[in-house]
């Protein structure tokens, strides 16, 4: 075919008329905005696997009158870029709401966005405890794990187990930094100690010798791993690598069945971490593993991938509840997911508190053995259900500005 | 047991040994970027990316079916097609120092003549390049090597656990940076590279290719990256950033040592990792920083860099 000015111009003008007519369609479109880290050390804990889960929630959810388009963006773990991609999606491509955002300084800034222009947020990738706390909104419900229940089920754990005495290796960010502190509490609040900590840069750091060598002269008898992904599976690593686990007890505060997976289960066995979620629970959690295999074969959800699989339903049968127009107020869509229970086969029947949590099941887990383990995903043991109203942070403690007294 | 500064004297030795470890690092990758700066005045921004690929090449050596099941599961190779450690120590650094030859010949031959800024932009961009194309292929969280058996284990120094491979990659280190001094100040060829650095013309009017000794140079330059990038493999999982986060050190190792100086740039990568070994021991947040603030220091007291000739 050849191109034409006149071909061109009408063309032109053609696409110019139908405009409109697209700009209007999409009013009644219901926007789902995945945003994480897509090239850095989150990116396997996050990544496509949030993206396909809420994929499947799009079609669980499975009305055909109501059209669910879900988008993708990599904030890159920088709090800037995510704040751009935040108020470029709600301004200009009517995003609805944003699910995921892990790494707690990113999650925080998103946070504000999400509130200011009054849209919904769900996150399931940010660790800090502030999201339900100081930091709380009317916008903003926040699912699968925080600072606080992980301290308090692995760090418990552990100090029970007779690991009284701790060295910190910390990422130096708010999420680090948090999960050190609320770690600490829970550790000197059961008659342990900690000794010290080294505080690494975040990101950026791949070599943790220093900082094991200096844990191992402490003589502590817990390594606490404050951090998340890549950088827990290479402190790992190195740790047997230093001959630190010959008197050490790991214990990695924040580890995703992916972590293990990569690491392999020779490195990993033995370790204990805390989950929301595990996909070899129960009939449920793998019938919603089958839908999700159906994209992704050989990868297995993990608890920040079923949190957005679960918000995001929820979210959709509420919103269908209400009425589509309701989506131009964030704020009344999120009172009104508070207000109703959600209900899904990754976590069953789950409330969401006035400060914004969903109240979850802790599950403590230990890595199983090689010679335990079935085949590759075959990797928790569970040690340990601490019920949901005994794993968060007690509501009143929290300092949400919308917790009533 | 004694301590220095409050720090017991048994955790100093352990952070001096790994700052070797780091250093030696360090030193491998300025070294090459020095001759390179030295002879082709190029400033080599696709350094840590070929460092990355030799590291690469190595995992693609010891497991040519992996990945080749990505591009096609039909694609197989007999398993004593695949190369273990030792032989990927050479080899890869050949490779790679081949496609060095191949980039030098084709694009950055072109930019001699211009201001170093293009050299600076064009290799930049080819960073970029070949790391996207490696994240695209391979993801970004890495791919496992393992230590060689001869290797595995560690050794009780008494002050510290010792790896046996973080020991070899010092000795390592140390042999071919040493060979690489002795090739350039003291063989017949270190004589004619060094005079083609200080006057091109002349060199080439008594006979001697220069043009062939600038791309041998840079493929040089260029091998000992990817040979760094091996040596780095089992430590750090292969994975498409492992470069860039050592490059932007490595250029401030180079701008404290002085540029192109080939000594300089051994001493301060050794002595960088040790000063940053010590951070880490009394203040660990200030550890990806300190080489940053000694080379404000150097910058502002020696301008042309520790080792450097002023212009």
């Amino acid at each position: 075919m050849q191109i034409t000015r006149r071909g061109l111009i009408g063309s032109a003008a053609l696409a110019a008329t139908a405009m409109p007519g697209r700009a209007r369609a999409q009013a009644s479109v219901i926007k789902i905005g995945v945003m994480n880290d897509g090239s850095g050390p989150y990116r396997d804990i996050g990544g496509q696997l949030s993206v396909n889960a809420v994929r499947v929630a799009v079609q669980d959810f499975g009305d055909p009158g109501l059209q669910v388009e879900v988008v993708y963006a990599d904030h890159q773990n920088k709090p800037d870029v995510g704040v751009g991609i935040a108020r470029q999606w709600i301004d200009r491509d009517g995003v609805d709401l944003i699910v995921d955002v892990p790494t707690s300084s990113v999650g925080l800034a998103v946070n504000s966005v999400v509130r200011e222009k009054n849209r919904v947020y769900i996150n399931t990738g940010a660790a800090t405890a502030d999201l339900t706390g100081s930091a709380c909104t009317p916008n903003t419900i926040h699912w699968a794990y925080d600072t606080y229940m992980l301290a308090k089920s692995t760090g418990g754990a552990m100090v029970k187990a007779g690991g009284d005495t701790w060295y910190f290796v910390t990422a130096d960010y708010v999420f680090g930094q948090q999960l050190q502190r609320d770690t600490t509490a829970f550790v000197t609040s059961n008659g342990g100690k900690v000794l010290g900590s080294s505080l690494y840069p975040f990101p950026g750091t791949t070599d943790f010798s220093s900082f094991l060598v200096s844990a191992q002269a402490s003589g502590a008898k817990v390594l606490g791993l404050a951090n998340a992904g890549a950088d827990t599976v290479n402190s790992i690593k190195q740790a047997a690598e230093f001959g630190l686990t010959r008197n050490m007890k790991v214990a990695a505060l924040l580890m995703f069945l992916g972590d293990v997976h990569g690491l392999g289960l020779e490195a990993a066995q033995g370790l204990f971490l805390t989950e929301s979620f595990y996909w070899d629970m129960n009939d449920r959690t793998r019938a919603f593993t089958e839908r999700f295999r159906k994209l992704m074969p050989n990868q297995r959800p993990n608890m920040t991938n079923a949190g957005c699989y679960s918000g995001a339903l929820h979210f959709l049968r509420v919103l269908k509840d209400m009425g589509v127009a309701a989506k131009s107020d964030g704020a009344a869509v999120v009172a009104r997911m508070k207000a109703m229970p959600a209900e899904d086969d990754a976590y069953g029947t789950t409330t969401i508190r006035q400060d914004g949590l969903a109240l979850v099941p802790a599950y403590l887990f230990q890595v199983k053995k090689t010679s335990e383990s079935k085949g590759p995903w075959d990797y928790y043991n569970l040690i340990a259900t601490t019920p949901p109203d005994q794993a968060w942070r007690p509501l009143s403690e929290g300092g949400c500005s919308l917790v009533r007294a | 047991m004694f301590t220095i500064f409050g720090v017991p004297g048994p955790l100093l030795f352990g952070q001096l040994l790994l700052g070797l470890i780091n250093g030696a690092f360090y030193a491998l990758l300025s070294l090459g970027l020095a001759v390179i700066f030295g002879m082709l005045n190029i400033i080599n921004f696709a350094h840590g990316a070929l460092f990355m690929l030799g590291a690469f090449v190595a995992w693609m050596l010891l497991t040519p079916n992996t990945w080749l099941a990505m591009i096609n599961p039909a694609y197989q190779v007999p398993d004593w097609l695949s190369l273990g450690y030792w032989p990927a120590l050479i080899v890869a650094p050949l490779i790679v120092g081949a496609f060095g030859l191949l980039l030098e010949r084709t694009i950055i031959s072109r930019l001699y003549k211009l201001d170093h800024l293009y050299g600076l932009l064009l290799t930049f961009g080819l960073a970029l390049i070949i790391e996207g194309l490696a994240r695209n292929a391979f993801g970004s969280s890495g791919m496992p090597y393992r230590i060689p058996p001869e290797l595995s284990g560690a050794t009780d120094l008494g002050f510290m656990f010792m790896p046996n491979y973080r020991g070899w990659v010092v000795v390592a280190a140390v042999i071919v940076c040493l060979a690489t001094w002795l090739i350039i100040e003291k063989t017949q060829l270190g004589a004619r590279l060094r005079a083609a650095t200080e006057n091109a013309p002349l060199v080439q009017a008594f006979g001697v290719n220069v043009p062939r000794m600038v791309s041998l140079t840079y493929a040089g330059g260029i091998a000992l990256a990817a040979f760094a990038g091996v040596l780095a493999a089992p430590i750090y999982s292969v994975n498409p950033n492992m470069g860039s986060s050592f490059i932007i050190t490595v250029f401030a190792v180079v701008v404290i040592g002085g540029m192109g100086s080939i000594l300089g740039s051994i001493v301060t990568g050794f002595g960088l990792g040790i000063v940053e070994g010590l951070t880490k021991v009394f203040y660990p947040q200030a550890s990806a920083t300190v080489i940053f603030v000694v080379m404000v220091v150097v910058l502002l007291v020696r301008p042309a860099g520790l080792f450097g000739k002023a212009a």
